[in-house]
């Protein structure tokens, strides 16, 4: 590709991409090619936002976040850098670790896959918002007990995966758990202690298979 | 001298973390959360070229894009790159995507070198390349250490094995990747660092930024896991700290997971050719090896103490009467190695016994009772004996190949030692008790995850009658008493004395002071209340006689081996492990189970790849560099070995140090042939069957 000239480079642009959409649509309908293409044009401009800073809403445990941000910004950025919500976890920055895993509506997604003016509109949920009137959630108050976090940065995460399962499965078994944490990466190993805190917060009794043995 | 009390009601019992609300509710403030007021985001460009003289940077362009407020070069003038993802500039600015965008701008003349080399086996050719202009060419002479007569001893042993084992370089993959937020202004230098060693970050930016270690705070209240390569202030500390000095603004620079697979440590790869005989009675009598691996960049060659070298401690755990070793480091171009959770133990915890279950298999011996036949190591011995009978060894243990159909098992063990651990003598603290009874304690440690902070709650609680609850540990602060970094298995045993010595020193005084007898527990209170209007204010420092170093232990492993497809799942680990005084056992646990899963990935998942032709890591990322996930994870079950007489000893290293080489002879001994080279992948497993022709690199 000869860099010196840029124009060539709008053969594959978004517009001519849609432009031949337009082409290919009008030649199926045998009429109107020109004002097919330019129809999409139009729509296409109108919904051009960015690339400067444009005004975003969020709503982040039941409250209001106005944010002015660059459209590229994603949810785990918006939420860790343009306000003080730090929960969620960079690991990866790229869907590998999960650590920076919040709810949408009831589903949880990797905060770093989503841009935040996709995430308008619906209710967003971070570990920030698990705990009512300083009492742990039955989630966190396992991991605690169980010792379910070390360095505890991954902790968000896998609370929040366990959060969501115990939402939509609230008596899952051990495989539903593994299945539930599958997208989440923890490199202190804490999950057989993450696997019994899922349990323990599913009401599944629970007995400890270590022991102390004396050496004399 | 000084005594732990024998009765107790924290110490060898379990506490919850007392960090633990903080850290499920996101409380909890990592260094790659703060936020200082004003800051920016930093980031570093690195060289896509392997080797390279830099030449020129110019970096106006970048400067002149809206919201980038700094930016500085790596080093002035020319300079050599030496791997793929050496830093060559940073800049700072309001957002990342201003960052990314400035990353981009900046324009780099360089001369850039064809020749180098990245494969350990490629480097040790005659005609390789050189890593650099002027840097040694030729492998370095090997180290060798013999002892006894290796040629006279091998003719006398009644059998022979010999192998080549192999492991590759491993990447530490913290889950919050390395950096800090550094703020530099007329009156010094706040660095909230995500480290394991405030002290050593400290004394690395003032090195750095020549200026007084007293200008210096670091500040590291919670970070995201080090496992050994987070100590010193590293070159992204200096570059944010640039930044910060530039803009006239904080500026928090964190690496991205890319950056971390290049540039800031790994587990030295090694290639181990072992020769090991043994006498008709099954005692060893010679051994002959001979080693290399890459340690990057870097030539250092010892491992043992806790270095990033390559080479490893052999032949490990057995004191094998006619020894010859001979080791070296080879120099790539690539990320230096650093510490690595108990650095050349695994590798040859890994080398030794394989080869010691090769020739048990060679004598017809049970490979456990060729075990306790040459481990001189007492407490191992008995966890040997202990974990054989809960793991129920005799049972399970058949022929090598016996079992049947397609899915096969095996078992099998191998030993640990970490022979440094103990305590740094120098760790210090202080504590503040008030009239109200409340108390703090400021130690300049800092807790990676292992729960320092509530092993510095539980001692303290129990030396005071008080309940864990009741303590206020503050941890993670250049401006407390100094603490050791948090590396080689030594935080725990020397932190406990420290606060044992603080505890006695603060009843003795308010003893005096109140006039009470005791002022423990009931009496805390009514003995603090006399304290008037002063708070009282105690230093302390680590004291002899409460704590040993050096810690072993054994695992054993099932696994199940698909002869089809090559998959290996392991079912069970057993741990035996020495644990002296044990502090808190439910944080311990947690930090043998995480040793296993380490020791785990390390067996069958984990392995830097690098491009021969382009000199950059191909794993640089969590989907093609495998960690154990939580479906990876057998059942574990720990047995801690209670031996309050030694004292307080730490268990991060040697848990990880022996579960690859378990994990090994469990395959070996369900499929009937050795895979001679770590991670065990489902396409050497085929390999080693014969089921497809073994890789071999073009």
């Amino acid at each position: 590709m000869n860099n010196s000239e840029p124009e060539n480079l709008g053969a594959h642009s978004r517009r001519t991409f849609l432009k031949s959409l337009g082409t290919v649509a009008a030649t199926a309908a045998t009429a109107q090619v020109k004002s097919v293409a330019a129809e999409l044009e139009k729509a296409n401009a109108e919904k051009i936002i960015g690339p400067e800073a444009v005004p975003v809403t969020l709503k982040v445990n039941g409250e209001k976040l106005k944010l002015l941000i660059e459209p590229r910004v994603t949810l785990l950025d918006a939420l860790r850098n343009y306000s003080s919500l730090t929960g969620a976890k960079e690991g990866c920055d790229r869907a590998t670790c999960g650590a920076c895993t919040v709810l949408l509506g009831d589903t949880p997604i990797y905060a770093c896959q989503k841009l935040a003016i996709e995430a308008q509109g619906i209710e967003i949920t971070t570990v920030e918002g698990l705990a009512k009137n300083q009492r742990l959630s039955k989630v966190q108050q396992a991991f605690l007990d169980r010792d379910a976090l070390q360095c505890g940065y991954c902790t968000p995460g896998f609370v929040m995966s366990v959060t969501a399962l115990l939402k939509k499965n609230p008596h899952p078994n051990a495989a539903d758990v593994k299945h539930a944490c599958a997208g989440n990466l923890c490199r202190c190993g804490t999950h057989p202690r993450i696997l019994q805190a899922a349990l323990q917060a599913a009401g599944v009794e629970l007995v400890s298979k270590s022991e102390i043995v004396d050496y004399v | 001298m000084s005594s732990w009390p024998a009765e107790t009601k924290y110490i060898s019992h379990s506490t919850a973390r007392i960090d633990a609300p903080a850290k499920v509710t996101g409380r909890a403030r990592y260094s790659s959360d703060i936020q200082a007021e004003g800051w920016l985001y930093g980031m570093i460009l690195r060289s896509k070229w392997p080797a390279a003289k830099i030449l020129s940077v110019n970096l106006d362009p970048a400067r002149q894009i809206p919201g980038v407020k700094a930016a500085v070069v790596a080093r002035d003038g020319a300079f050599n790159i030496r791997y793929y993802g050496e830093e060559i500039a940073a800049v700072a600015g309001t957002s990342k995507q201003v960052c990314l965008d400035a990353l981009r701008a900046i324009e780099v003349q360089a001369q850039v070198r064809h020749e180098f080399v990245v494969n350990e086996n490629e480097a040790r050719q005659p005609d390789a390349a050189q890593v650099w202009p002027g840097a040694p060419n030729a492998p370095a002479t090997p180290r060798v250490l013999e002892n006894g007569s290796v040629d006279q001893a091998f003719p006398e042993c009644e059998a022979i094995i010999e192998g080549f084992y192999t492991t590759p370089v491993q990447l530490h993959n913290p889950m919050e990747t390395h950096g800090n937020t550094v703020s530099w202004t007329d009156e010094g230098v706040t660095a909230w660092a995500s480290t394991q060693g405030i002290s050593s970050v400290r004394d690395g930016l003032a090195g750095a930024l020549r200026i007084h270690h007293s200008q210096v705070r670091v500040i590291t209240e919670y970070m995201g896991g080090g496992f050994g390569a987070k100590f010193g202030a590293g070159a992204e500390g200096v570059l944010a700290a640039k930044l910060s000095r530039a803009a006239k603004a904080p500026v928090r620079l964190m690496l991205t997971r890319f950056d971390q697979a290049l540039a800031v440590g790994n587990r030295p790869s090694s290639f181990q050719k072992i020769k090991l005989g043994a006498l008709a009675d099954g005692t060893l009598h010679a051994f002959d090896a001979e080693n290399y691996g890459t340690a990057g960049i870097g030539g250092g060659a010892d491992a043992g103490g806790g270095g990033g070298g390559a080479d490893i401690p052999m032949p490990y755990l057995y004191p094998v009467p006619n020894t010859r070793v001979k080791q070296s480091a080879v120099a790539v171009n690539a990320g230096s190695a650093r510490a690595f959770r108990a650095p050349g133990n695994p590798p040859a915890s890994f080398g030794m016994e394989s080869a010691m279950d090769d020739l048990a298999v060679k004598l017809g011996l049970d490979p456990l009772d060729f075990r306790l036949k040459n481990d001189p190591g007492k407490i191992r011995q008995r966890e040997y004996q202990l974990g054989a009978k809960k793991f129920g060894w005799k049972e399970k243990y058949q022929q090598p190949g016996r079992s049947p159909g397609v899915v096969k098992t095996g078992i099998g063990c191998a030993g640990a030692a970490w022979p440094a651990g103990g305590a740094s003598p120098f760790t210090q603290g202080e504590a503040t008790v008030n009239p109200d009874g409340s108390i703090e304690f400021r130690l300049g440690v800092q807790d990676i995850g292992t729960g320092t902070r509530t092993v510095i709650a539980v001692v303290a609680a129990e030396m005071l009658g008080l309940k864990p609850e009741q303590i206020t540990v503050r941890v993670g602060d250049t401006n407390f008493p100094p603490g050791p970094g948090s590396g080689g298995s030594t935080t725990c045993p020397s932190i406990s004395p420290t606060v044992f010595n603080i505890c006695s020193k603060v009843l003795q005084q308010l003893q005096t002071q109140s006039g009470l007898a005791d002022a423990r527990g009931l009496n805390w209170f009514a003995a603090c209340k006399k304290l008037g209007v002063s708070p009282l204010v105690v230093h302390g420092q680590w004291e002899p006689g409460l704590s040993a170093d050096r810690a072993g232990g054994v695992q054993f492993a099932e696994v199940e081996v698909d002869t089809e497809t090559g998959l290996v799942t392991v079912k069970k680990i057993l741990g035996v492990h020495d644990c002296g005084l044990i502090i808190n056992q439910l944080t311990l646990e947690s930090q043998i189970n995480g040793g296993i899963i380490m020791g785990l990935g390390y067996a069958l998942y984990e392995e830097r790849i690098m491009d021969d032709l382009s000199g950059v890591v191909l794993n640089p990322n969590f989907e093609t560099y495998k960690m154990p996930g939580i479906a990876d994870v057998p059942d574990i079950e720990v047995v801690l070995i209670n031996m309050p007489e030694r004292g307080v000893i730490g268990i991060g290293e040697p848990a990880t140090v022996p579960t690859a080489g378990a994990i090994a002879n469990a395959v070996a001994n369900a499929i009937g042939v050795r895979v001679f080279s770590l991670p065990i992948t489902p396409a050497k497993i085929l390999a080693a069957l014969g089921k497809v022709p073994p890789f071999v690199k073009a």
